[in-house]
């Protein structure tokens, strides 16, 4: 099997746990991404998304384990690598337009201002951001439309793999349901690798390929990769009629509900934990070879 | 009646009050009698000499505009115009406040960067802060040998401090997002320097800027007194030797007014640099 783009090997974070021990967050965590997927990761609060994010950002480094991206391992954060934070982490003393620039001039630092200021309008103009708007403060824009530039910096600069945390986590469900339909739009256009980490169920199930699920801590680990099979392209108003849509659904809510929690704090004793791939597809007709396997788990 | 905006309103008080303050102190001084007028007993006890006393705002605005219609006259040493004894002690604290900045923000950088840079300074900074920078003048004559870089050195070391130390929080205190965006986006250390944290913390830095011109233009007034020769403090504590109360007050009044048009022009610097969340 050769490697995928992104490959997550044997990851393991361990904290002091202040009594002298230590906390395994989570152990040998394997996993990989392929080139132009969109993969969300779902699990509860504590479970290490967010480390892991920080790793495959290079902004934190696990105890053991190594990340490769496109047969070079990850270590430091790189411009290949665009991250979109939760709180936005915009410049507050640059204009939406300075705050994309600045990523864009960083990237290409042999481009013309006049080049640079126009890639950047083009990335804006893509999450609606147009005219005088760009020359705004991110003090004097709304929430939704501070992440938005946070988007379109990071789509800005085309980077080999883009981080979401938790994008939309601190918006309305109005506003959020807009911008998830701006990610797609921007995503189906740049083929970017996404990788994101979200709550929220339907959002996954709306923007992803795949959606990795993680057992609650300690020694969490991605226990299962369901794939979404609904076609693209998807819409929030019509997914949901979609037969598959309510069967991988009800399969997420009752992981985390349930099994994130009796799948917990068992350790690896050295095992790679690579996660189970699971295809649900009610759309086969009943002719399919295996005419039973509407729930098909298959271990890789 | 013309309803008056809050910004009129005070303004028109601030005129009340100012009116009525000189009127009062015109009232107070007690008019001189004149010689002619004594009886020549009164004159034998000396009460025909001039007596010292503070003089009405009437001299004193005779003063300021007799001074400041011809400011930058030079009369020798001992007779120069108040333009010239401003200029002085201006170009004084400004040398010494930029040598102060000049140290203090790089090093502040460097402290608010480095835990480590921190914790080795801070014991020296502890202790030379509360010094009074006028302790430093006599150490200054005797290792400088110059009154007039005694009196520049005295206003870099007490300009040095709230620039450092507000340095070093505001670079301290830069949020940590903000940081990340800059790795993220692989700037090296001066661009991340030049690019996130100074923007990030200016305003902190401008505050400590700010504090410290208002406290270099309080202390050049009195290294002057001490050092002599020129500038506004030196003005002040020769007019006092020349019983010259008129000019004291007026002196006195310039000194408000330069101070207030330093820190005017920095409250617009920070007013430049600031930015909201």
């Amino acid at each position: 099997m050769t490697k995928p783009f992104l490959s997550v090997e044997r990851l393991t974070q361990t904290y002091p746990d202040g009594s002298g021990g230590t906390t395994t967050v989570f152990e040998n965590a394997s996993f990989g991404i392929e080139r132009g997927e969109f993969v969300c990761i779902l699990g509860h609060s504590g479970c290490g998304k967010s480390t892991i994010m920080n790793i495959l950002a290079g902004l934190a480094s696990p105890t053991s384990g190594a990340v490769t991206m496109d047969g070079a391992e990850v270590s430091g954060p790189s411009l290949d690598r665009g991250v979109v934070f939760q709180n936005y982490s915009l410049l507050p003393w640059l204009s939406a337009l300075k705050n994309v620039s600045f990523g864009v001039a960083a990237r290409h630092r042999d481009w013309s201002k006049a080049q640079v200021e126009e890639h950047s309008r083009k990335f804006l103009a893509m999450v609606g951001l147009e005219g005088d708007t760009v020359l705004r403060k991110p003090s004097q824009l709304s929430g939704g439309m501070r992440q938005r530039v946070s988007i379109a910096r990071a789509f800005a600069n085309q980077p080999k793999l883009l981080l979401l945390d938790e994008p939309f986590g601190a918006l309305d469900a109005l506003t959020r349901g807009t911008i998830q339909e701006e990610l797609l739009k921007v995503w189906s256009k740049t083929e970017q690798t996404v990788f994101m980490i979200t709550h929220d169920i339907d959002e996954a199930i709306l923007l992803a390929d795949r959606i990795l699920l993680m057992t609650n801590g300690p020694y969490a680990r991605v226990a299962e990769s369901v794939q979404i099979t609904i076609p693209r392209p998807r819409n929030r108003t019509e997914i949901v009629e979609h037969p598959n849509y309510y069967a991988i659904r009800n399969h997420l809510v009752q992981f985390l509900g349930q099994r994130s929690k009796a799948l917990s704090g068992q350790p690896s004793g050295g095992a790679t934990q690579s996660p189970e791939t699971v295809v649900i597809d009610k759309t086969k007709p009943a002719e399919d070879p295996e005419p039973e396997a509407l729930l098909r788990a298959v271990n890789d | 009646m013309v309803a008056l905006s809050i910004n009129q309103r005070g303004a028109l008080l601030s005129a009340l009050i100012l009116i009525v303050g000189l009127l009062f102190w015109e009232a107070a001084i007690p008019e001189q009698q004149l010689a002619s007028e004594m009886t020549e007993y009164e004159r034998l006890m000396g009460g025909g000499a001039p007596r010292a006393a503070i003089p009405p705002p009437s001299d004193i605005l005779a003063k300021a505009w007799e001074e400041l219609s011809n400011p930058f006259y030079d009369a020798g040493p001992n007779d120069k115009g108040i333009g010239i004894q401003i200029g002085y002690s201006i170009y004084r604290v400004l040398s010494g406040y930029f040598l102060a900045a000049l140290v203090a923000i790089p090093l502040g950088f460097l402290i608010g960067m480095s835990p480590v840079a921190y914790r080795a300074l801070n014991p020296f900074i502890q202790v030379l802060r509360p010094i009074s920078p006028l302790a430093w003048m006599p150490l200054a004559l005797f290792v400088i040998r110059d009154s007039e870089a005694s009196a520049i050195f005295v206003i870099f070391i007490c300009s040095i401090w709230p620039m450092l130390l507000n340095t070093a929080f505001g670079v301290a205190a830069v949020r940590q997002d903000w940081v990340n965006v800059a790795r993220t986006h692989e700037l090296g250390p001066f661009r991340t320097a030049f690019q996130v944290i100074l923007p990030a913390a200016a305003p902190t830095i401008v505050t400590g800027m700010r504090i410290s011109i208002g406290i270099a233009w309080l202390v050049i007034v009195a290294a002057e007194m001490l050092v002599g020769g020129t500038g506004i403090g030196y003005y002040v504590w020769n007019e006092w030797n020349n019983l010259d109360l008129t000019s004291v007050i007026f002196s006195i009044l310039m000194i408000g007014v330069v101070g207030m048009l330093l820190d005017t022009a920095f409250g617009a610097l920070q007013r430049l640099v600031a930015y909201a969340e």
